[in-house]
């Protein structure tokens, strides 16, 4: 009589359906663990750093040079000036050159040749950033003799273009065939086509690539150490050593001064809180949080 | 004969038109010819940069090539003293402590991933997800910075002492802590790669077909078993492909390491405890005293190892990706 009542698919609960069961909540709680560990190692760090570097968060920070070696207070005014000086160099260079061979592998170029140079930049994204460092040193800095923020910009700028090439290219691909050839049939040559109609309509995905390049160089040190140098004298000449963020906690890092090691604190927890919002406006513009991606 | 000869040339004159035709066309529109000319120049640019920066790297590293050839692979040290030139320390950190991020950010990676995709609440995903690749955009100096100065001191205080203590018959965690040191670098490391390992991992298992996973479930399979049989074999090559990928960064990881991996070269030996040097590491350290000669060479032999060795597992792990078939696999924007 009970077996008409039970559900005739289920399977007989015996020691083997326990034990896959058993498998099934320890897979889960383990691979959940894993995920725990990189979110909590995340907080744990963002945490550290603010309660470190925001003690000595104060106005001196942005608005005055370093102190003398040994003295106490002082700012970083030096290194955040540079940053942007460098950063707006490079993003001067950079962003061109990535936009426009985005716009040639996506529009134009066919064939082996484009194939190759879409090769070339995916191999540009896996280059260690000091090789780029090296690359600028020998070239600019070795024959003029003199580190400088123009170095820092070009290395830079390296940099930069092969994010914002595939973001772009990936970017103005999605935009629909359509659109292309409802303006051709307007009677819009190609290059018309592409400047007024392809780019519109792809221009949110193209400036979040951009901003993504930004965000990522602004963070850069290694090939800094070797072009811009740092220096703590208040400069804004790119033709001689320029101080920048990422240097200047880099330096401060290793110094054995109190001072300079609180503010070397400070100064990451500046540079992560802007990468942080950098990143949320992202994910913002592209989307918002419910979309997965 | 004559008849092909004929035909040949008629082919060519064709196409000869053809390109002809495409150049009047342009010159009637100077605003496409412009434009194409503009882009053009900017992709060759580009290309100059990618073959630039191996071909200088290669002449300008010429001199040691030529002094120590093979040697300048098992030499011990940058002595500008005797003008002997070596990497063997160097190359012995970069493989130790890559191999050591790998070992622990492969699995981590795998089943965070897994867990995103398989048990993850829909809502938390996404979230989640953002957290995840958060950690990639963490700049690498201030991840050296929590090194040098909180990770690197409890690891002398704390934590490898009670390594010693407990696992101290394994080869790895033996003599004096230091802190600073390859086991330092290789925690950092695993920290640094784990995001990319994850996202990329991610992409790759998310392609399996929804149909293999429903038809499995639907005979009965736990989740573990959809995983063990279907995912995992799935995704294999691509799983592989993202750990060389990330292998290829944390061997040109530079700033982090060279904080915290003590930049003093020690005797070979499977002691983690022990300081080091990694190829990244060396040319940060030594390009500042670099003198012109054979020291500048040295430094930049350096680099052409570090960048022949990335160029080549990312070559390989971008084989392994494709192998899946799936164009936007292309190593995440991270």
């Amino acid at each position: 009589m009970n077996q008409t009542t039970a559900n005739p698919f289920q399977p007989p609960r015996n020691a083997l359906s326990l034990r896959r069961e058993i498998a099934t909540i320890l897979v889960v709680v383990v691979s959940g663990l894993f995920a725990l560990l990189a979110v909590a190692f995340l907080f744990y760090l963002i945490g550290y750093v603010t309660q470190q570097g925001s003690a000595y968060l104060n106005l001196d920070f942005f608005t005055q040079t370093p102190a003398p070696i040994g003295g106490t207070g002082g700012g970083v005014v030096t290194a955040i000036v540079g940053s942007v000086l460098v950063v707006a160099l490079a993003s001067l260079i950079g962003i061109p050159l990535g936009l426009l061979t985005g716009i040639y592998l996506s529009e134009i170029g066919r064939g082996a040749f484009a194939s190759s140079i879409r090769f070339l930049v995916d191999m540009l994204t896996g280059i260690p950033s000091i090789i780029f460092g090296l690359f600028i040193w020998i070239l600019v800095v070795v024959p003029s003799h003199s580190f400088s923020g123009i170095a820092g910009g070009l290395a830079l700028a390296i940099i930069m273009i092969p994010t914002v090439t595939r973001t772009s290219e990936e970017v103005l691909r999605l935009v629909p065939h359509e659109l292309r050839e409802a303006s051709a049939a307007l009677g819009a040559t190609p290059s018309h086509t592409i400047l007024r109609v392809v780019l519109p309509a792809a221009r949110n995905g193209i400036v979040t690539g951009i901003f993504l390049a930004i965000a990522r160089v602004a963070g850069e040190t290694a090939p800094l150490l070797m072009t811009a140098f740092g220096t703590v004298f208040f400069n804004t000449n790119l033709a001689r050593p320029i101080d920048m963020l990422p240097l200047r906690i880099f330096n401060f890092t290793l110094s054995p001064y109190d001072t300079q090691i609180h503010q070397a604190y400070t100064g990451s927890f500046v540079l992560m809180l802007l990468v942080i919002l950098a990143s949320l406006a992202i994910r913002w513009a592209t989307g918002g949080f419910s979309r997965q991606a | 004969m004559a008849f092909l000869a004929s035909t040949v040339a008629t082919a060519t004159q064709q196409r000869g038109r053809l390109w002809w035709n495409q150049v009047r066309l342009l010159a009637k529109r100077p605003g496409d010819l412009a434009f194409r000319t503009v882009t053009l120049v900017a992709v060759w640019i580009v290309l100059l940069v990618v073959v630039g920066v191996a071909s200088v790297l290669l002449i300008n590293s010429w001199p040691t090539i030529q002094a120590f050839g093979l040697s300048y692979l098992t030499n011990e040290a940058f002595d500008p003293i005797h003008d002997v030139y070596g990497v063997r320390p160097a190359l012995f950190g970069t493989f130790v402590t890559s191999a050591f991020a790998l070992l622990f950010a492969v699995p981590l990676g795998v089943g965070t991933a897994l867990f995103l995709i398989e048990f993850c609440p829909r809502v938390l995903r996404g979230p989640l997800a953002f957290l995840i690749d958060a950690l990639a955009a963490i700049p690498s100096v201030v991840i050296g910075l929590w090194g040098f100065l909180a990770f690197a001191p409890w690891l002398q205080k704390s934590g490898e002492p009670w390594l010693e203590q407990h696992l101290g018959w394994l080869p790895f965690f033996q003599g004096t802590p230091h802190g600073l040191g390859l086991l330092a670098a290789g925690c950092i490391l695993t920290v640094m790669i784990l995001p990319i390992m994850t996202s990329i991992s991610r992409e790759v298992l998310s392609t399996v077909p929804v149909e293999q996973r429903e038809g499995l479930l639907a005979l009965g399979a736990t989740r573990w078993e959809v995983i063990r049989t279907v995912l995992l074999p799935y995704g294999r090559v691509g799983i592989m492909g993202a750990a060389i990928l990330a292998l290829g960064r944390a061997l040109g990881e530079t700033i982090a390491v060279t904080l915290v991996i003590g930049n003093q070269a020690a005797p070979p030996s499977a002691n983690l405890f022990n300081t080091g040097y990694t190829l990244a590491s060396v040319i940060a350290n030594q390009f500042g005293e670099a003198t012109p000669g054979l020291f500048i060479a040295a430094v930049l032999e350096a680099g052409l190892l570090l960048l022949l060795i990335t160029l080549i597992t990312n070559i390989l792990a971008r084989l392994l990706i494709a192998r899946l078939g799936r164009q936007s696999v292309r190593g995440g924007l991270v």
